[in-house]
């Protein structure tokens, strides 16, 4: 999977750079129809119909599963990007030149009808494709550029094992050299008149042997071989049951890399459960199939991939997909999503790690209750703008210090055991 | 304050202060094995030796676990997120509008539905209990043919074929309230020769239809309206525990016990009884009566208020009743707003009931005879008719529709031999009972829970059910059966929608779309139809009643009498292999898993019987040629005279839990003049036996001290003067003054800046029926320990109701124990953890398992307790419970714990409660999980948590609403209003105006955020 992932990003990339130059030859040229409006109103107002029905699909300024749509109206007649938008397939099935060709041109996907978006709806939507996130567009090119520049920004791990290894020379040599001066000094001492105890010392030898005898020797390493074998031990010990980096095989190899981070879907779009209630859920088939009923292959293959194929299996012989869960709680500790999510606003990176560059997805945290409880210390409550914590907020505004997790009963036991 | 100069006892030993009690009081955990029979602890140590090892090898690796979504997400169904669906729990006559709760699509509780103008939103313990018998393992898993498993098509083909060729065809079932399965049942017995349909009910109410249709033309109970009546007389009607429609009458019931200052009225309650029932225990006045003079009872308080309405007056034999002219006297007083019931099967008895409360106006008023409730529509003489005719062969055919009349109906062994006389035999019945053992072809019905269908308790009101599971077997909608034999293919969904579209969809206005209307009574459960009904008016012959009960009751019977009654918790014994029921203790008795014969303590005193610590000895019942042995109790209230017998148990093939479990006292029942005689008065003999036997009760097992500070009581006319009546005000003595415990304290105290949860009880409408206890058992995933478990002392009940008696005196000879326990008062107290502010379960754990949160609960840690117990030694309520065995899992516990022991019973556990291990403590946690699902939804939104939103599982089964689970820094709760909070500061100490509330053991200064609220008997003054 990961092979055929980066023989398709390949050109992906390639083409992100190219349009990043067209759009940089295109925007001074490319101008929307006058017709569609640039008023905030229309451009936020189509950015929410966008997120909710295009976005899965789409981009403004790049190629995703669709094209990207910025200019659209400079390309097409608004009446047509209306028809389109509104029933494509009956479009293409009239006959329409442009249509037909787009169609074709991009693997006789099909668009799903909207036709329950009015005239002003439409308008609404072309003025966010037109007008809406220039910010997206330079982001996209930070992106593009991002590539490319990526070897110069920070510093890259294997310097830092040559700045080691020089430094570790350098110290060999000023060994050697430091070596070579007591012998070049003992020699000239060797020759000069000395007294008895000068010359004892001169001549005295390192006696290896008394200095392991020595209690005191002993009596460190003895030391330190005990703290050794009792920090592993206790290491090991508490490591028992911590599956940190625990990334087993799944039934499909399914990449977040893909959908979460080069086609930014939403976590929640899969993850249904997320804001509702204790489960995030794994994505039932159905929900695969709300996309994949159009994608079934990727980077312009022949016919099905195997990987998708496994989902239409499961949807005809109603199996369902047996995932092997990653993040295992036990038992006696209750963890509710939507009280993470929707009420304290955390990221899901902050627990589940870089997800969106995951190829194969891994336990990215401890998952212990130290792990939990250093949270619930240094994070604050989200209170803002929710009445639940007026109150709290108040009692608290004397004391120094944001309102933390723990400042309103976060460690408590029976937030999590019961 | 009036000292308190009464003595409360939880049973007799205690009163007798017998050594076994100050013995075991003193001792918090019962000596007994910790090993279950096989391996010492010796063999312990040895295997821990070798499992230490295998599990620190074992724990490296850790099991791969799988998560497996849906294939196609149904859109109303979100992992971890509940669905509540209304439905309707019906079996036979007994009803409840009810809310079922779903998790992933598995029903786990069951609740009231609060829509519902008849249950209110009360649930009994039945009902509650009830969500575990839809998993119970030995349903029925598919149709059955001569033994055999069969297809459902091969079983129509040949019930239909013998059907056709039987003959004359019966069907036989309990009371059906559901209009569409009448109408079903019609069309197959329309399709079978007219085939006739007998109704009878385990525990009967035909004498009180009989005499509705002797008195007012239609056979019909009438709707009874507890709640407007003043002045309630029962004889040996357990209105609130077992008669007829409990929560109905219990809700009823308690708005009449709820008083404040501003309102310091309540109704008052005569009961005359020979058993001491739920309802007894809650009267204000109690008179035992022998069951033998019960009818001339009746006779003598008709002619009481005959005489005060210049009505003719009756002959009858004169009898000495207690409190009868009392009773009679404010009956006249309250007249419009009193209510006279009976429990009696005798129609004589009946049609004087009728007659005395048409007499005091109350017909119309508070006893409807024309608003019809169909809870019970047997009919004895027809159901004996059917069992001599199908003994005398003339049966050929006969369907048994969900009733067991081998197991529960007079002579039902002789039925049983009978059935093999038909031609063809058919049962719909869930399990192979009784009576589907016998029969020829069983085609199993759904449980409640995965069924349709529509129900008519009462005129004018309809309720619907639905399945919120699918079929877990392969059985078949009963009323589907009767369609498909009758030739008719609708599937009864559709059927059912049809006969409300036709019947029900013309009676209201507000909609003219039929799947709206449809939908909103599906949604809400309930559906009531307006009508007026014009009052019924009617008289029969009393003197012929009064001369046919001259002949049968006597005023000095010399023989022992058997009454026999229904428990709370088994009823009828239909529920009999639900474990939950089995191990609740009984209201009374406190006894689990048995049922035993009830007798006098002079009885027991005669027969030289002491019973201490349930050991008793065992007695032969005999009645005619029919003998029994069943184990005696000592009943304190008990009528000299009499000896009382459960119904329910001794089920042979009721599945694993109930087999072989108490005695079946249906066997000794009579038939009088077709009428089922639950009072046995004459031919009865009881003999003690020397086998001993143990009783598991639970109530000396919780023992703790000093009584005066727990029970504080007072009468009405007392609290009028003085709302402080029957308080006890502990003082401490504090650098030269006496003050309130509170005072001093060795804590600095919580602060509790957000919520601070706590309960309000009111043991004056608590009527201690239990219903509680199970819905904690089913919320909570507490284990059924089993008889043996409870004898040692270990049951795991997280909430107990203490049943207490009191009278005037302790007893040390037996002279002054027979007074004593000759008719005791009764009071009822729900006990759960206190979650003290200064609890001393917290300052005792060695590893902090238990600690306090900044709501005001007192937390418990199952995976940080190591199992000291110090915690439970130091606790004052004795309301924390060990595990001293691993229940889940477990082989030994496989038979009574089958929540937790096979994968079918599992599916009832709640999934946000963790199920416990051995060797850990467990106790109420004011169902934090409740608690912290509230409050996510409050955040969630943005907002404060509503007062009412989060509730308890105790206090939402309540079917008196006793006990209020609230915010006690929110000033617009309920239990804040309640207990007259003046401040809702952030202390945990709050200053409650409300004279009634008081802690438990104040003096101890604990802090519990429990309140109690004094019980105030509606007593006169001179008789407190």
């Amino acid at each position: 999977m990961s092979i055929k992932r980066s023989l398709l990003s390949v050109p992906l990339r390639f083409g992100y750079v190219m349009m990043f130059f067209f759009l940089l030859l295109g925007s001074g040229v490319m101008a929307a129809n006058p017709e569609v409006s640039d008023s905030e109103e229309a451009i936020s107002a189509g950015k929410s119909i966008f997120n909710s029905n295009c976005k899965a699909c789409h981009r403004l300024d790049q190629n995703n599963v669709g094209p990207a749509l910025r200019g659209v109206t400079e390309r097409r007649t608004l009446d047509w990007a209306t028809k389109f938008i509104r029933n494509s397939q009956a479009l293409i099935a009239s006959g329409d030149a442009d249509a037909v060709a787009l169609y074709n041109q991009w693997n006789q996907t099909l668009m799903p009808a909207h036709e329950f978006l009015s005239d002003d709806d439409v308008m609404n939507l072309l003025a966010y494709i037109e007008y809406g996130d220039k910010a997206e567009a330079v982001a996209a090119t930070g992106d593009g550029g991002g590539a490319v520049a990526a070897g110069g920004a920070g510093v890259p791990s294997e310097y830092l094992t040559i700045i080691l290894a020089v430094l570790v020379i350098v110290l060999l040599l000023i060994l050697i050299v430091l070596g070579l001066i007591i012998s070049i000094l003992t020699k000239y001492l060797g020759t000069q008149n000395l007294e008895e105890d000068d010359k004892e010392f001169i001549n005295q030898r390192f006696n290896f042997s008394k200095l392991v005898k020595s209690d005191a020797f002993v009596l460190i390493v003895t030391a330190l071989v005990v703290a050794l074998v009792a920090k592993t031990a206790i290491d090991g010990l508490y490591s028992v049951g911590i599956q940190q980096g625990y990334a087993p095989t799944q039934p499909i190899a399914f990449s977040h890399a893909l959908h979460a981070g080069q086609y930014e879907i939403e976590c929640q779009y899969c993850h249904t459960g997320v804001e509702l209630g204790k489960s995030a859920n794994i994505p039932s088939a159905n929900i695969c199939m709300n996309c994949h009923m159009h994608i079934q292959n990727v980077g312009g293959q022949d016919g099905m991939s195997p990987e998708i194929a496994k989902i239409y299996a499961a949807v005809e012989e109603n199996k369902p997909i047996e995932w092997v869960r990653i993040h295992n709680l036990p038992d006696l500790a209750y963890f509710n999503h939507a009280q993470h999510v929707v009420v304290g606003g955390i990221e899901c990176q902050t627990c589940h790690g870089p997800i969106e560059e995951m190829e194969v997805v891994y336990q990215h945290s401890t998952l212990t209750m130290g792990w939990c409880i250093d949270c619930h210390r240094q994070t604050d409550i989200k209170a803002q703008g929710n009445e639940y914590y007026d109150k709290l907020v108040q009692l608290h505004s004397g004391s120094k210090g944001s309102l933390k997790v723990k400042d309103i009963g976060g460690l408590e036991c029976s937030k999590c055991h019961y | 304050m009036k000292e308190n100069k009464k003595t409360y006892w939880k049973g007799l030993e205690e009163l007798t202060n017998d050594e076994s009690v100050i013995r075991n009081a003193e001792r918090e955990f019962p000596e007994g094995p910790s090993t279950l029979d096989g391996s010492s602890r010796r063999d312990f140590l040895k295997m821990m030796g070798f499992s230490l090892a295998a599990a620190s090898l074992a724990a490296c690796e850790a099991p791969v676990r799988k998560a497996i979504p849906y294939v196609n997400k149904p859109v109303d169904i979100n992992p971890s997120i509940p669905n509540y669906y209304a439905s309707t729990f019906a079996s036979g006559g007994d009803y409840a509008s009810i809310v079922v709760k779903t998790r992933e699509g598995r029903p786990i509780k069951i609740d009231g539905n609060e829509l519902s103008p008849i249950s209110q939103g009360g649930t009994s313990a039945i009902v509650e209990a009830s969500v575990l018998s839809l998993y119970d393992k030995q349903r029925v898993a598919g149709p059955m043919a001569d033994g055999e498993q069969v297809e459902w098509s091969a079983l129509d083909a040949q019930v239909k074929a013998q059907l056709a060729s039987a003959g004359t065809v019966k069907i036989v079932t309990n009371t059906i309230l559901s209009p569409s399965t009448e109408k079903a049942l019609q069309q197959f017995a329309d399709a079978f020769g007219g085939a006739e349909v007998i109704t009878y009910d385990p525990v009967s109410a035909y004498g009180i239809t009989k005499a509705a249709e002797m008195t007012y033309g239609s056979a019909i109970l009438p709707t009874y309206h507890f709640n407007k009546a003043s002045v309630i007389v029962s004889f040996a009607a357990d209105f609130l525990g077992t008669w007829i429609s409990p929560i109905e009458f219990a809700k009823q019931y308690s708005k009449t016990r709820k008083i404040t200052k501003e309102k310091p009225t309540m109704s008052r309650h005569f009961q005359f009884e020979s058993n001491l029932s739920l309802t007894g225990a809650n009267a204000d006045y109690r008179t035992p009566i022998k069951a033998s003079q019960n009818g001339l009872a009746v006779l003598a308080l008709y002619n009481a208020i005959a005489r005060k309405a210049g009505a003719a007056t009756v002959s009858g034999a004169a009898v000495e009743v207690e409190y009868l002219d009392k009773a009679a006297n404010e009956l006249w007083a309250n007249r419009g707003k009193s209510l006279v019931v009976a429990g009696s099967n005798d129609p004589n008895v009946q049609i004087v009931i009728n007659a005395i409360n048409d007499l005091l106006d109350n017909n119309g008023a508070t006893v409807d005879f024309s608003t019809p409730t169909y809870f019970r529509k047997g009919n004895d003489a027809k159901m004996n008719q059917f069992v001599a005719d199908l003994k005398a062969g003339r049966v050929g055919g006969v369907v048994f529709y969900n009733c067991n009349p081998v197991y529960d109906f007079v002579n039902g062994a002789e039925l049983g031999e009978a059935i093999a006389k038909a031609k063809v035999s058919v049962a719909t019945n869930g399990t192979l009972d009784e009576t589907a053992s016998l029969v020829k072809f069983v085609a199993p019905d759904h449980h409640y829970l995965e069924s349709w269908n529509d129900f008519n308790p009462r005129k004018g009101h309809y309720s619907l059910s639905q399945p919120v599971i699918s079929p877990l077997f392969k059985t078949r909608q009963a009323q589907e059966s009767f369609l498909i034999w009758a030739g008719n293919d609708t599937n009864y969904y559709d059927f059912l929608q049809e006969n409300w579209r036709t019947s029900l969809f013309s009676t209201q206005s507000e909609t003219s779309s039929f799947q709206e209307f449809w939908d909103r009574s599906l949604f809400n459960g309930v559906y009531a139809v307006e009508s007026t009904s014009t009052s019924v008016t009617g008289s029969a012959d009393v003197s012929a009643a009064a001369s046919a009960i001259n002949r049968v009751y006597k005023a000095d019977n010399a023989g022992t009498e058997l009454v026999v009654y229904t428990k709370v918790g088994l009823g009828n014994g239909t529920f009999a292999n639900n474990p939950w029921l089995q191990e609740m203790s009984d209201p009374i008795s406190k006894a689990t898993w048995d049922n035993y014969l009830t007798v006098s303590q002079s009885w027991a005193s005669e027969q030289g019987l002491k019973m201490f610590e349930g050991a008793t000895k065992k007695a032969k019942v005999t009645i005619g040629d029919k003998t029994i042995t069943v184990p005696v109790l000592v009943q304190p209230g008990q009528a000299k005279g009499t000896v009382g017998l459960a119904l329910g148990y001794g089920r042979s093939k009721a599945g694993r839990v109930a087999n072989g479990v108490g005695v079946n006292a249906y066997e000794l029942l009579t038939n009088a003049n077709g009428f089922t005689s639950y009072e046995i008065t004459e031919g009865v003999s009881v003999e003690l036996t020397s086998d001993s036997y143990k009783i598991a009760q639970t109530q000396t097992h919780q023992t703790y001290m000093d009584r005066q500070y727990v029970i504080q009581e007072s009468t009405l006319p007392e609290y009028k003067e003085n709302p402080s009546a029957g308080r006890d005000f502990p003082k401490v003595y504090m650098e030269g003054e006496f003050v309130k415990p509170n005072k001093i304290s060795l804590w600095k105290g919580h602060r509790y800046s957000n919520h601070h949860w706590g309960l309000a009880i009111d043991m004056n409408s608590c009527i201690g029926c239990g219903a509680c206890t199970v819905a904690c058992q089913v919320e909570n995933n507490v284990s059924v320990v089993g008889k043996e478990e409870v004898l040692n002392r270990r049951e795991m009940a997280w909430i107990r109701i203490d049943r207490y008696y009191s009278s005037p005196e302790g007893a040390s000879s037996n002279k002054e124990l027979e007074a004593a326990a000759d008719n005791p008062e009764v009071i009822f107290q729900p006990m759960m953890c206190q979650h003290c502010n200064n609890a001393p379960c917290e300052t005792v754990c060695p590893v902090a398992a238990t600690t306090h949160s900044s709501e005001g609960l007192n937390q418990m840690t199952y995976n940080r307790c190591i199992g000291t117990r110090y915690c439970a030694n130091n606790c004052p309520y004795k309301v924390r419970r060990f595990n001293w065995f691993k229940y889940h899992d477990n082989k030994a516990f496989a038979a009574v714990n089958v929540a937790q022991n096979d994968d079918m019973g599992k599916m009832v556990l709640n999934p946000d409660v963790t199920v416990r291990v051995r060797g850990v403590i467990e106790k109420c946690s004011m169902c934090v999980q409740r608690i912290q699902s509230g409050k996510l939804t409050a955040k969630k939104e943005g907002r404060r948590v509503k007062d009412g939103e989060i509730n308890t599982a105790c206090a939402t089964a309540c079917p008196t609403n006793a006990i209020v689970f609230g915010d006690m820094n929110d000033p617009e709760s309920n239990i804040t209003k309640m207990l007259k909070i003046e401040d809702n500061n952030d202390s945990p100490t709050k200053e409650v105006g409300e004279e009634r509330a008081y802690h438990v053991l104040e003096y101890l200064n604990v802090n519990p955020n429990v309140w109690y609220f004094t019980k105030i008997r509606n007593k006169d003054k001179s008789e407190a």
